[in-house]
């Protein structure tokens, strides 16, 4: 027990049965008439307004992953991992307007998910369970990794044992989560967002201004950062990363910025935080102001710099051994460790805090939107079609238990690595559902079964693309990254961009071919007259807006 | 998203609700404006040759960094500007907003 930080642990534990508090009271929170509907379990009651939305989808966008591994990846790689700026920034502006159509058509119709959209659209069944599935597929390795932030905070306060024991505390943190979830619904992670998010602020505005100013300033933290990124690594002999872009990355760079922009809207989750809001003003207004969030983890990002300078190493998680015996090092550590060894313990505790329970939001929202897809597009659609609202409720209940326990067991019997593959092959699928989703909110000329023709070539050849990436530097060969050099790229055979070294994201390439075969497809059915469903939605529908006097009622049947 | 760039002052006022049936301008019934275009602005983000440089430094920052930094403040104003004069557009029904 002597490596355990006793300050930062009782600072943290206090935090976290105070928010825990917070999750099970949240069931009487702004309550509704019943908590037996989707629109109050599932919604919080489709009614939260500007500054509970803002904290809300801040909350869930911005996760306790993005804040250790965005460092993570600066540290490791240099300014490739300042992606996450473009990323969050074009965000806002691409999803501005379709976001609005998807929540007033939603709102309309009483859609609860992307993929009840999708079947009211297009009355194809088989489409709506793909965008279900892909949905929960994707959602399900975001919630381990969320997992990966937690434990990654508890490692560093001395909890750091091999085998089970060394997981005991992740569970018993996921168990007090997966309850209140289970009895409030939305509405808990809603709550806990504001004192995760005024946390996060509090530290990361701290930690900028005042780590900085005691190491020497920027100028000498990206002088160090110049200075490992230069240096040949011992082993390989070659250096890797920079303070600024090269010219095989920049494409990469640009590309996995757009293709994060374009997937995170897709992810059940993002669709839940959007469809809770009030009205369009609501959204609107977010998707102004959200981007505060942006800002601060483009500086959270510069602390995997300010942790090169201050000579951080990153942990060795005691329950993944190396070879040789030793433990793995592992960078998702080193934004703890530099809050560890450079703040007074009571204020790294609070830190621990911050990143602790913004775990938990997303973890909550993500698992909540899983159980909205099983419930609604499988459950009723496929399991028990006469389901009232209030069967469905449980079954949701009942569905993020189980979602949570398996995003723990995957941490518990899966080395974590193989969660983050999961999650970046998550955001390639994710993207797939693109057309089905965001451009149908536009149009529907595409044929349905196009669509799924598209679904099944973007998804398959994204897989292909993913598993044929390995790095020499790890020696991992399949799944080792999201960045396809061009000339690697091969048709059947055909190598389109010769031997180019310039580096594209694997999600935009499949997307490219998902677009490319459903328009085919879309011409070839039209002209055999293939019959299409009918759409359920009208044009007026993508305009609705709370007060208007033909919305279905919340929680109505 | 600015796929139907035609008379954006039309739009408003022409739905009433209680009309029945199919109502609105087709399946779609896509609102455009010519502000939306706005929304492209911050796309210039993706042109990375812009900014991948080293100078001028800011506070000790490379350019590439602060560059970025600077552009979320765009982002922000554009979606903003959209927002103020699009507001009269996409109202359903041309009634008081509660």
């Amino acid at each position: 027990m002597k490596d355990i930080h006793w300050v930062e642990l009782i600072v943290f534990t206090v935090l976290f049965l105070g928010v825990a508090g917070m999750g099970f009271w949240a069931a009487n929170w702004k309550k509704g008439d019943t908590m037996d509907h989707l629109d109050e379990w599932g919604l919080g009651g489709r009614k939260f307004g500007g500054w509970i939305t803002w904290f809300l989808v801040g909350g869930d966008l911005y996760t306790a992953y993005t804040f250790v591994a965005v460092p993570a990846l600066m540290f490791g790689a240099g300014a490739l991992g300042m992606f996450a700026l473009p990323y969050t920034v074009v965000l806002y502006p691409i999803v501005f307007l379709p976001v609005l159509r998807l929540w007033s058509v939603s709102r309309m119709h009483g859609y609860v998910t992307p993929a009840d959209y999708v079947r009211g659209r297009y009355a194809n069944r088989t489409l709506a369970l793909l965008v279900a599935v892909t949905g929960i597929v994707a959602t399900m390795p975001y919630i381990a990794l969320q997992l990966v932030g937690l434990e990654a905070v508890l490692r560093t306060m001395g909890i750091n044992y091999g085998g089970i024991a060394g997981h005991l505390p992740l569970f018993i943190a996921f168990l007090v989560l997966a309850l209140y979830t289970f009895k409030s619904g939305l509405r808990a992670p809603a709550l806990i967002a504001f004192v995760k998010d005024i946390l996060i602020y509090l530290v990361i505005i701290v930690a900028v201004i005042y780590l900085p100013s005691k190491l020497g300033g920027w100028g000498s933290i990206f002088e160090a950062a110049n200075t490992k990124f230069t240096t040949p690594n011992p082993a390989t002999g070659k250096t890797s990363g920079g303070t600024l872009l090269t010219g095989a990355n920049q494409l990469q760079y640009a590309t996995l910025a757009l293709g994060s922009a374009l997937a995170l809207f897709l992810y059940p989750h993002s669709v839940t935080g959007i469809l809770a809001s009030k009205s369009r003003n609501t959204i609107k207004k977010n998707m102004i102001a959200l981007p505060a969030y942006s800002f601060l983890l483009g500086l959270l990002a510069l602390l995997g710099f300010i942790a090169i300078k201050a000579g951080v190493k990153p942990l060795g998680n005691r329950a993944t051994l190396l070879p040789d015996g030793m433990p793995k090092p592992d960078t998702n550590t080193i934004v703890p460790v530099l809050f560890d060894s450079q703040f007074p313990d009571w204020f790294a505790g609070i830190a621990y805090a911050a990143i602790g329970i913004g775990a938990l939001v997303p973890a909550a929202i993500m698992s909540i939107a899983a159980a909205n897809l099983w419930t609604r597009n499988i459950y009723k659609e496929y399991i028990r079609k006469d389901a009232s609202p209030k069967a469905e409720a449980k079954q949701a209940k009942w569905a993020s238990l189980v979602v949570k326990f398996g995003a723990v067991a995957f941490i518990l019997f899966i080395d974590p690595q193989f969660s983050i593959d999961l999650q970046l092959i998550g955001g390639v699928m994710i993207l797939q559902t693109l057309p089905a989703v965001a451009i149908a909110l536009y149009t529907r000329w595409f044929h349905s079964w196009a669509l799924v023709a598209g679904w099944v070539v973007g998804m398959g050849w994204g897989m292909l693309l993913l598993y044929g990436i390995g790095n020499p530097a790890t020696g991992k060969t399949h799944f080792a990254g999201s960045a396809l050099q061009l000339g690697k790229m091969s048709i059947f055979g055909w190598h389109p961009f010769g031997t180019s070294t310039t580096q594209i994201y694997v999600g935009m390439v499949a997307l490219a071919a998902n677009l490319l075969v459903a328009v085919v497809v879309t011409v070839v059915l039209r002209a055999l007259k293939t019959p299409e469903g009918a759409d359920e939605t009208r044009g007026i529908d993508y305009h609705a807006d709370d007060g208007d006097a033909d919305l279905k009622a919340i929680a109505g049947h | 998203m600015t796929s139907d760039p035609h008379d954006p002052q039309s739009d408003q006022l022409e739905h009433p609700v209680d009309e029945g049936g199919q109502r609105g301008k087709g399946p779609n019934d896509i609102r455009a404006s010519w502000w939306n275009a706005l929304l492209l602005l911050p796309l210039l983000m993706l042109v990375t040759s812009i900014y991948n440089k080293q100078g001028p430094e800011l506070f000790g920052l490379p350019f590439f960094y602060w560059f970025q930094f600077v552009f979320v403040f765009v982002g922000v104003g554009c979606v903003w500007i959209v927002y103020i004069k699009t507001k009269h557009i996409s109202r359903r029904t041309g009634g008081p907003k509660k």
